[in-house]
């Protein structure tokens, strides 16, 4: 059993549970928009996350349009800016990655990968978009109210957050908490069944151990934040309390303008545990979707095996486990007990072990490998280099020493875009342009998808590079302007301008690729069937691509691991993962003849 | 109840080791971790494995702040006591609405058992037992409620001490109800399926397409108790402590 991974068995264990019947819609509303198939709701997901998250684009466009060329701009005041930090903070976090990775790719893939006809409830499914889609509709909301969305800061720390002086401390705080409780419903909703999908409605010969990695990340991810969003959510029912009905949980006693507020007695450094509680699993939320992704891509476009699968699972659920017990490296400075910052630092330091050892496997697949510079590999290779670039710098941030002289400046804002920005959606693109054969029937345009990697990735490094340097110069994070500080020299300001220069031509960059997006879909070149070679389930379906209910007439049956690459004695370089063992060293061009809804029935 | 060995789907019985190797076989096998676990019982769990955390935030941030604020805390047996006969009672309402909601418990048992023997009368009945002894519950903490808010406390303030008080009492017992409320409503929706045959003939269940079943029973059981369980450590960690 050691290495029942790798192992290939012609033995297929009888079938536990019997085949669904889904609902089948009957009109285009029921297909499109009430739709309870996963793979639409995934589409649902993903263009409303696309679509917010182009908010929080223009809005990083604004906040560097005012880094850059400070009081250049009649629209941008301090209230302003502060809104534009909040918000682009909270969408590219919560609204854009945690729904494009888990919503979007978990409700495309997890059925189709782990051979299931949809997600185990599709109902509660369809449920989740709606609600998620209102989260987002009260979240613009906060952009019309009065007084405009909050200013807090995304960790919306209070009692800031709530008191008069913060911009959108009216309506803009009670909205977004609003909508992140919202957020919160509707996550739980979907998260529930990715994960019962996973564990409960697999095919045959589907283990645990033969799934690929994209699921078990996405998986752990969808677990992690099932235990970490109610943090959340408790912390902003306690804030909403405060702020509607004056209750002090979060808040001490203060007097504001020579006048003493109603408040007393609450603990600001809760809401910070609280929020922490959450924020940091929520990087893992993001991270550990992108590890699966990445792992996946770089096995099927250097036509090599991922090195170390069972490493590479147990660190995936090492690293979930871990998150959960590092957050407070984020309150360093907050004032807590000192020897907890001792206790956090070394957990902390812990997580760099497992995450460590993904790289190099990731390394190591790469190594001899028969590496084609498609664009979900140069995606793949840009992810590692920044990915390890952003861990290294959270190795010195995780250091309480190192950490309190960089505290809230540049150098941790560089930090967290290069680890939870930059290389999870480099990892995003890389999938897009890896599945959207899949989704579409065609292929993304390679022209302007180069233009788009190499903008994207060189542009990345132009603004976050210089932004460490900043960092290290002292220059402190959420400030409107420097005005006439005397530590900041004249060369800082000019790269601030230069950075922001990029940040315009970086965004314009996703406009191309949204036009990609679009054009493709009707303009793009054929993609046949399986055009990567892909050796995983949801290439091997019925109908290309895959139909509702995913599979025909009968389920797939599964026979190895999803890492078969360059098999000795097989007739080609991949083996799909449904390919009955007696085919393996016939079956020429599995792309024509078809594993897909052949030898479904096996030979008991 | 306990099966040892797995079904599969046409009832055969699949051979499966016991104890320790049992778990390791359930894991590495495929299509089910969970051998003869439907769908909606694993969600149900994990559902209140998330609803856990939940409730634990809500608990861990009340003890926070009970430690944190620097004016006293009001004394729970003098604030929740009830003055009947002319002697004054402490904690005589807590006691009954526990004592209320832990047998709710037993007749939700009595009726995951008359469920899986497809009694549908005896299921159905206790099952609106339980629900009438949830609403009895809520009853309760609303007159309990009601007459706090009359001795003056108030979600930022009270007479007798630490404002965070009346914060925490109305946040976590107000969370708690709407629990054993929704709870109430599926009881009753649950109740009246049963009656009507919908798990006999294999009507479409709640909030789902698929086929409704008898294992619905036991998964509103299992939220049920579980909104028991939670209700015990409010209990000790608000009023008793």
């Amino acid at each position: 059993m050691a290495h029942a991974a790798h192992a290939e068995t012609a033995y297929v264990p009888p079938a536990e549970v019997p085949d669904v019947e889904l609902y089948h819609p009957k009109t285009f509303l029921g297909k499109y928009i009430w739709c309870q198939d996963a793979k639409v709701i995934a589409i649902q997901y993903a263009i409303t996350a696309t679509a917010i998250g182009l908010v929080a684009l223009v809005l990083s466009w604004l906040m560097r349009l005012q880094l850059g060329f400070p009081e250049s701009f009649s629209f941008i005041d301090e209230s302003s800016y502060y809104q534009f930090i909040t918000m682009h903070g909270m969408i590219m976090v919560i609204y854009l990655l945690t729904a494009l990775f888990l919503g979007g790719f978990g409700n495309y893939l997890i059925p189709l990968m782990v051979g299931a006809r949809d997600m185990v409830f599709p109902y509660v499914n369809m449920l989740s978009y709606w609600v998620y889609l209102a989260a987002v509709l009260v979240l613009v909301a906060s952009f019309f109210a009065p007084g405009g969305p909050t200013g807090a800061g995304w960790t919306l720390y209070p009692p800031q957050a709530i008191l008069q002086g913060t911009p959108g401390s009216g309506w803009g705080i009670i909205l977004m908490l609003a909508s992140l409780a919202l957020f919160i419903i509707g996550f739980t909703m979907g998260g529930l069944n990715y994960v019962v999908t996973v564990l409960q409605a697999r095919t045959r010969g589907m283990t645990l151990l033969r799934m690929p990695l994209t699921v078990w990340g996405i998986f752990v991810a969808t677990i992690l934040a099932l235990l970490a969003f109610p943090a959340l959510f408790v912390g902003s029912v306690m804030m909403m309390l405060d702020r509607l009905l004056g209750t002090s949980f979060f808040m001490p006693a203060i007097v504001e303008m020579g006048e003493r507020l109603q408040y007393n007695g609450g603990s600001p450094l809760l809401f910070q545990h609280l929020f922490w509680f959450f924020g940091h699993p929520e990087v893992y939320i993001v991270a550990l979707p992108a590890f699966g992704i990445v792992s996946d891509l770089i096995s099927t476009h250097a036509r090599r095996n991922i090195f170390g699968y069972r490493m590479m699972v147990w660190a995936i659920v090492a690293i979930g486990g871990l998150s959960f017990i590092v957050w407070a490296h984020h309150m360093y400075v907050s004032g807590m007990n000192p020897y907890f910052g001792f206790f956090f630092a070394t957990t902390t330091l812990i997580i760099a072990v497992p995450t460590a050892l993904k790289v190099y496997n990731w390394v190591l697949t790469l190594w001899r490998g028969n590496i084609h510079l498609t664009l979900p590999m140069l995606f793949s290779l840009a992810f590692i280099i920044t990915f390890v670039n952003g861990g290294i710098t959270g190795l010195f941030l995780g250091n309480v020493v190192v950490d309190v002289p960089l505290s809230d400046t540049m150098f941790v804002v560089a930090h967290f875009h290069m680890v939870m920005g930059v290389a999870p959606i480099l990892v995003i693109f890389g999938a897009i342009y890896h599945w959207y054969p899949l989704i579409t029937g065609r292929m993304l345009n390679e022209a302007m998808g180069r233009f788009h990697f190499w903008v994207t990735f060189l542009g990345a490094y132009a603004i976050y590079l210089p932004m460490h340097y900043l960092g290290f110069l002292g220059v402190p994070r959420r400030y409107y302007e420097m005005g006439e500080t005397m530590f900041v020299p004249e060369s800082a300001h000019f790269l601030n301008a230069g950075m922001s220069v990029v940040a315009l031509i970086v965004g314009f960059a996703q406009m191309v690729f949204l036009f990609n997006l679009a054009w493709s879909a009707f303009k793009g070149r054929e993609a046949g069937r399986n055009p990567w070679r892909a050796t995983t389930l949801e290439w091997q379906t019925h109908e290309s691509p895959p139909g509702h209910g995913n599979w025909g007439p009968a389920l797939p049956v599964v026979y190895r691991w999803a890492y078969a690459y360059g098999v000795p004695g097989a007739a080609q370089d991949f083996v799909p993962q449904n390919l009955p063992p007696d085919r393996v060293a016939t079956a020429a061009d599995v792309d024509h003849e078809g594993v897909r809804g052949v030898a479904v029935q096996p030979a008991e | 109840m306990a099966q040892t060995t797995a079904l599969t789907h046409t009832g055969e019985a699949l051979a499966l080791p016991e104890g320790w190797q049992g778990i390791v076989a359930d894991w590495s096998s495929d299509q089910r971790a969970f051998k003869n676990v439907p769908w909606g019982k694993a969600m149900m769990w994990i559902f209140l494995l998330s609803d856990t955390f939940i409730f634990s935030c809500f608990l861990i941030s009340y003890m926070t702040v009970r430690i944190s604020t620097t004016v006293p805390w009001p004394n729970p047996s003098k604030v929740f006591a009830l003055t009947i006969g002319g002697t004054e009672i402490p904690l005589i309402l807590i006691a009954i609405m526990t004592f209320i909601l832990i047998s709710s418990s037993g007749t939700m048992a009595m009726a995951v058992n008359f469920g899986y023997r497809r009694d549908r009368i005896k299921t159905a009945a206790l099952m609106l037992a339980t629900a009438a002894f949830g609403a009895t519950f809520v009853g309760m903490q609303a007159f309990e409620w009601t007459k706090l808010i009359l001795e003056g406390v108030r979600p930022w303030g009270n007479p007798w001490g630490a404002p965070q008080f009346g914060s925490s009492f109305f946040m976590i017992t107000g969370f708690h109800g709407f629990h054993v409320s929704v709870g109430v409503i599926f009881l009753i929706i649950m109740a009246t399926k049963v009656l009507r045959g919908a798990f006999d003939h294999n009507r479409p269940g709640f909030l789902t397409g698929r086929k409704g079943t008898y294992e619905i029973v036991e998964i509103t059981g299992l939220y049920w108790h579980f909104v028991d369980l939670v209700w015990v450590f409010i209990f000790a960690l608000f009023y008793l402590w």
